[in-house]
């Protein structure tokens, strides 16, 4: 039986029927169409599909979508103020801290939710706030790299 | 494939506990799903019913007071980890939770969810047994009490009876003179523990003779346990590293290890010998700074 699900995805208001097992990635990406998060183990480890719900990070593979009933969902495409890209993405974009590029939506929005919860990390922390997230191309220095960027502030906020 | 099941999401431990008694073996709890979900999905468990208690904010929260602090069973990892009155007065538990998961799974599951589950490699409840915390659990009939390590019966299996929900957790305040401390022993930082020791050490009034001591190990035997007889050979004494020692080797008769993909019962031995005096050294240093 199918129940209802209100919730709003960077910033649109959605309201959808599902089944109680679905889990909150299928919801982004099946029924709202958004495919940049990404489903890499389904087991809570890779991180790949990583999104914000209500301020924090959480792995959307591992949250049963009527658990975000009346949340605010935050995805990699939430990202970017229109055409400009968030300072984040545009370090990633100078440091190459991407190869694949399977791994980088999940990344952004671990750095992100990071960067909103303590401004001024240190590397340490910045490790720390990857911890959940496997990169199978980079080898995390070039994504630490662009987030010390962006914490230098050598990125500005788009307006 | 996760299993269909239909879902009830109650507001209030009272309306949870009505639907417990009414669905009984059929029906499971869910709270963050963080352990429940991979048993789901690989068919292990598939519950017909699944009362979902996330939402139960009467179950969410910390309450610091003279006598201790209250955890209710809902409390997210990552609500104990920042919790300023946590890092201050009972710190092992901020740094044990900083060192549980990822940042997201300790964002979403909680810390009564990893009790329940019963994983003797769970980081919680050694340092829930070294720091002498009781389990409160609610049901149709009423609650009860019990020391945490009361509460662990076997691999994944807790003392829940028909329809009971773990509601809180109580931690004493600490003596004066003690520590505490906690560490995992893995390959990789956000791993489960290949062998886990918790240590607390409270001193006597002036004398530095060791007063109380309560040694807890996790992934050595099918749930974390005290280490009782290591134990004794510390109490009422003063603490040297002869003794440390010896309650290592004593600590390691105590355990049943297994073998597994991450260490062999031997190595998992040795860890107990090595970590026991290790960690009980640091407790008392923290003891003599408390
Ligand atoms: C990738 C990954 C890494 C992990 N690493 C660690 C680690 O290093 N250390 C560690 O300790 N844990 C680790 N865990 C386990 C996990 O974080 C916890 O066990 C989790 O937080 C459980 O909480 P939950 O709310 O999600 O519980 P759920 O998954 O919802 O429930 C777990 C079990 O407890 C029962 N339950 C939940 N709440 C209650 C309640 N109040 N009363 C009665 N029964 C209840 C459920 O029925 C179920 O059987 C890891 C998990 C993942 C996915
Ligand atoms: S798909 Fe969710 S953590 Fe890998
Ligand atoms: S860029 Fe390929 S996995 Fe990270």
């Amino acid at each position: 039986m199918k129940k209802e699900l209100k919730l709003k995805v960077n910033g649109q208001p959605y309201e959808l029927f599902v089944k109680p097992k679905t889990l909150l990635v299928e919801v982004l990406r099946d029924l709202v169409g958004l495919t940049g998060t990404k489903r890499g183990c389904s087991s809570s480890s890779c991180g790949a599909c990583t999104v914000m719900l209500n301020g924090m990070s959480v792995k959307s593979c591992s949250v049963l979508a009527l658990q975000a009933n009346g949340a605010e969902v935050v995805t990699v495409e939430g990202l970017a103020k229109g055409n400009e890209l968030s300072p984040l993405q545009r370090a990633f974009l100078d440091h190459g801290s991407y190869q694949c590029g399977f791994c980088t939506p999940g990344m952004l929005m671990s750095t992100t939710a990071l960067l909103t919860e303590n401004p001024k990390p240190t590397k340490l922390e910045i490790k720390e706030g990857i911890d959940g997230n496997i990169c199978r191309c980079t080898g995390y220095n070039s994504i630490v790299r662009a987030v010390t960027a962006v914490v230098k502030g050598e990125y500005k906020e788009a307006k | 494939m996760i299993k269909d099941f239909e879902r009830f999401a109650p507001k209030t431990l009272k309306e949870a506990l009505v639907l417990l008694a009414k669905y009984g073996d059929d029906c499971k709890v869910i709270c963050g799903g963080q352990s429940l979900l991979i048993l789901m999905r690989q068919g292990l468990v598939s519950p017909k019913y699944i009362v979902d208690i996330k939402g139960i904010s009467e179950l969410s929260y910390i309450k610091d007071g003279k006598d201790g602090v209250k955890i209710g069973a809902t409390t997210t990892h990552r609500a104990i980890e920042k919790s300023p009155v946590i890092k201050k007065k009972y710190p092992v538990l901020a740094e044990m939770e900083t060192r549980l998961a990822s940042i997201q799974t300790r964002n979403w599951g909680t810390i009564g969810g990893n009790v329940c589950h019963g994983d003797p490699a769970g980081d919680p409840v050694p340092v829930l047994m070294a720091l002498n915390a009781t389990l409160t659990v609610a049901g149709a009939k009423g609650t009860r009490s019990m020391p945490v390590d009361k509460f662990c019966l076997d691999y994944f299996e807790v003392d829940l009876r028909d329809g009971e929900l773990l509601t809180e957790i109580t931690i004493p305040a600490p003596l004066p003179r003690t520590g505490t401390v906690y560490t995992k022993f893995n390959v990789i930082e956000s791993d489960l523990a290949t062998v886990s020791v918790a240590a607390s050490v409270t001193l006597g009034a002036g004398d530095g003779v060791c007063q109380d001591v309560r040694i807890a190990l996790g992934a050595v035997a099918p749930t974390a346990i005290r280490a009782r007889k290591a134990e004794k050979v510390l109490k009422g004494k003063k603490i040297t590293d002869a003794l440390l020692k010896e309650a290592g080797e004593v600590a390691a008769t105590e355990t049943e290890p297994i073998s597994d993909i991450y260490a062999s019962e031997e190595y998992r031995l040795e860890l107990v010998k090595v970590l026991v005096p290790r960690m009980t050294k640091e407790a008392l240093a923290r003891a003599k700074k408390a």
